[in-house]
């Protein structure tokens, strides 16, 4: 799994006076489900709309199985595009939309019914192929799309938010077909959303993006848990941010001295030399939450005394904040077990936080103005319902 | 698979009998107008055609076929004929330019599209008569129009252009444009544009989008347009009358010569019944045609209810 199918060469492209997208260069293997993923604005519908040919990037080249693909109409290209609003033809039923590339193609009648009727297994749209598609819910449209765009056989499947005009279950619902499709056909997926949580149980690959620019590429895990930025620590999931100086270095580990805070102990990843700078991205479900000191004698553990300011209770977990100094720190506890004799911690109780040196993160690059993606309103434990509020309207419609 | 089923809500019941009553007596005002005012007088004009025309030029006593098999005569089909043709020639110029236009108009940025329909409605503001009688000043010998085509070898010097089937064409084309223009710009203007995005993704040229997905989709615009330009067109007379000579006489001028001039009403009235009846035979189709489109949307909207969640 380590060959190039496509390549993004330093694209880059504006619309007027916006740069919407800022010398992008990614690398998408063979076979994987590789994720475009950022806020609205952020360029990855401009990108996606680059590779499928409807927009002629300013600058750089797009590179498809070692073809040029930069200077081709969409027609020519192959890949195939399943659109946000699905845009299904509407004078077409359901078998005749899937069957749109291969008429076009003008392959024979036989060839058509079979390979629509494979689709139609594929999607499970079987029973649906006769109907009109305003008579078709919005999943099954979403079905539809897909086998549409399968149909022809394409390289590279770009999905532009295919998900995001279902609600929430059916969301998920389709997430899980959609990587069962994915599973089936081998086919490499472009994805592009603006929902970390899509973004991270479906993609081999997330290449997070603002303002145009590629912040992080990684595995799921690898953007979650090392961050590489402030945008990114913030934008997926939820985090604690704190800016100190390494007071002292010995071997793996260094001590911080965070002002209005605590000296915490970090591991030491970047090789930082004392007197140097640190930022710092603590995730709020490392940290843990006692009623109680610590039991003295743990090993690499900080333990810092605060109080509760807010409880918000969410089902699969209980999110605090709690102050300590002049910070105050989101902190998530899971709800394990229940006990309904346990005395439940509440607003004002003074509490311990304990978490592992290896837990908090060092950022390489930190941005003020990306707190502002932590205060947003809070919907609870990321990648459950940490969307944002819906899709806001894209650049470059 | 559903634990706790909500009990749905009934459906409404059929209109009661009551219901139908007050519907016929709402409709009746506007049915008797129709009766007294629109089919008595079509219907009497069917009837004059079979009875005998007087020398005075009134309608005689007693019935007579003569009138319908005088249409056989050898001079009708030519008449009939180029009416259908110079009207079917016009719909079809018409519609091929509007809907490029219709396109764009579409396309465009809303504040100059705002102005272009402006544009295009402009010629609503001067009286018809004067715009037919513009076209004459046009198409006259000697006028830069003329002497361009002339220069071009087009036409000979001393060739008309005025007093043609071609000047007729024309003229309609320019006079219903509009009437074309309109319908199908609304059409498109409701056309989701992301499907010509789509269908070029699979593989479609853009001028096969075009014609596969976009002219589909505004194809109830199209029919409008059609029918809008068609209908008046089979009943030209003013255009045929200024511009026209002997040679491209239509219909409508055919029925205006018998009234006026040979004072012959049921042969009138007898070209007036073959006009009314090929429109309505084109208003039928029209109509059997948006019903069918209604019922398949009505036939989908029960589907629409039960939407999400309620797959298996």
């Amino acid at each position: 799994m380590t060959d190039t199918l496509l390549r993004f060469a330093g694209v880059s492209h504006s619309f007027g006076s916006v740069l919407a997208v800022d010398e992008v260069s990614l690398a998408i293997r063979r076979g994987e489900v590789f994720s475009l993923l950022g806020p609205s604005g952020c360029g990855k519908t401009t990108l996606l709309r680059i590779c499928a040919g409807f927009q002629r990037p300013d600058r750089g080249r797009i590179i498809l199985d070692g073809a040029d693909l930069t200077d081709l109409p969409p027609e020519k290209r192959q890949v195939n595009t399943v659109f946000q609003n699905y845009a299904l033809f509407p004078h077409l039923n359901v078998f005749d939309n899937i069957a749109f590339g291969l008429r076009i193609a003008r392959r024979p009648e036989a060839e058509v019914r079979r390979e629509v009727g494979r689709m139609l297994e594929l999607t499970d749209m079987g029973e649906h192929a006769g109907k009109r598609v305003e008579a078709i819910s919005g999943g099954q449209k979403q079905r539809v799309a897909i086998a549409r765009a399968l149909i022809n056989r394409p390289l590279v499947l770009l999905l532009d938010e295919p998900l995001a005009a279902l609600d929430l279950k059916l969301r998920q619902r389709m997430l899980v077909e959609l990587d069962s499709i994915h599973d089936e056909v081998g086919i490499t997926f472009l994805y592009v959303t603006h929902d970390q949580g899509e973004a991270m149980s479906i993609s081999d690959t997330i290449a997070v993006m603002n303002r145009g620019r590629v912040e992080q590429i990684g595995s799921p895990a690898e953007i979650y848990e090392a961050p590489q930025s402030s945008f990114v620590a913030a934008f997926i999931g939820d985090t604690n941010f704190f800016d100190g100086a390494v007071r002292e270095a010995d071997g793996d580990y260094c001590r911080v001295a965070i002002e209005g805070f605590a000296d915490v102990l970090l591991f030491n990843d970047k090789k930082v030399r004392p007197g140097g700078a640190v930022h710092l991205s603590l995730r709020p479900e490392k940290l843990l939450i006692l009623q109680e000191p610590p039991p003295a004698g743990e090993e690499r553990r900080n333990t810092v005394r605060g109080i509760v300011e807010e409880v918000v209770y969410l089902g699969a977990a209980t999110k605090y904040w709690v102050r300590v100094g002049e910070y105050r720190l989101a902190v998530y506890r899971q709800h394990r077990r229940f006990l309904l004799d346990e005395k439940p911690i509440k607003w004002g109780d003074s509490v311990w936080l304990n978490w592992h040196a290896d837990d908090g993160y060092m950022l390489e690059r930190y941005s003020e103005a990306d707190e502002e993606l932590l205060s947003l309103p809070d919907t609870g434990f990321e990648a459950e319902a940490g969307s944002p509020p819906g899709p806001a309207p894209e650049e470059g419609k | 698979m559903n634990r706790f089923p909500s009990p749905r809500p009934p459906l409404p019941a059929p209109a009661p009998a009551a219901g139908r009553k007050a519907e016929w007596l709402l409709t009746l005002p506007s049915l008797a107008w129709l009766l007294a005012f629109l089919l008595a007088p079509t219907l009497l004009v069917f009837a004059f055609a079979f009875r005998r025309a007087t020398p005075y030029g009134d309608i005689g006593d007693g019935w007579t076929l003569d009138t319908i098999i005088h249409l056989a005569s050898p001079n009708y089909p030519a008449v009939v004929w180029r009416t259908i043709y110079l009207s079917a020639a016009a719909t079809c110029l018409c519609l091929a330019l509007a809907v490029p236009v219709g396109y764009c108009l579409a396309r465009l940025a809303p504040r100059w599209r705002q102005l272009a329909i402006l544009a295009v409605t402009a010629p609503f503001w001067i009286n018809f008569l004067i715009r037919v009688f513009a076209w004459k000043s046009i198409l006259a010998i000697g006028r830069p129009l003329h002497s361009l085509l002339a220069r071009l070898g087009a036409i000979e010097p001393n060739q008309p252009l005025l007093y043609t089937g071609w000047a007729v064409l024309l003229v309609m084309i320019y006079t219903h444009l509009p009437f074309a223009i309109l319908p199908i710009y609304a059409a498109a203007e409701k056309f989701d544009f992301n499907l010509l995005e789509a269908a070029r993704d699979l593989g479609s040229s853009a001028a096969g989008a075009f014609r596969r997905v976009f002219l589909p989709g505004i194809s109830r615009g199209l029919l409008t347009a059609g029918i809008m330009v068609a209908v008046p067109c089979l009943g030209s007379y003013v255009i045929p009358d200024l511009v026209g000579g002997t040679r491209s006489e239509m219909l409508g001028n055919k029925i205006a010569q018998y009234v006026y001039l040979e004072r012959n009403l049921p042969r009138a009235s007898a070209l007036s019944a073959i006009l009314t009846l090929t429109v309505v035979a084109l208003l039928l189709g029209f109509l059997r045609w948006s019903d069918n489109r209604l019922r398949q949307r009505l036939d989908a909207a029960p589907a629409r209810a039960d939407r999400e969640g309620g797959r298996p």
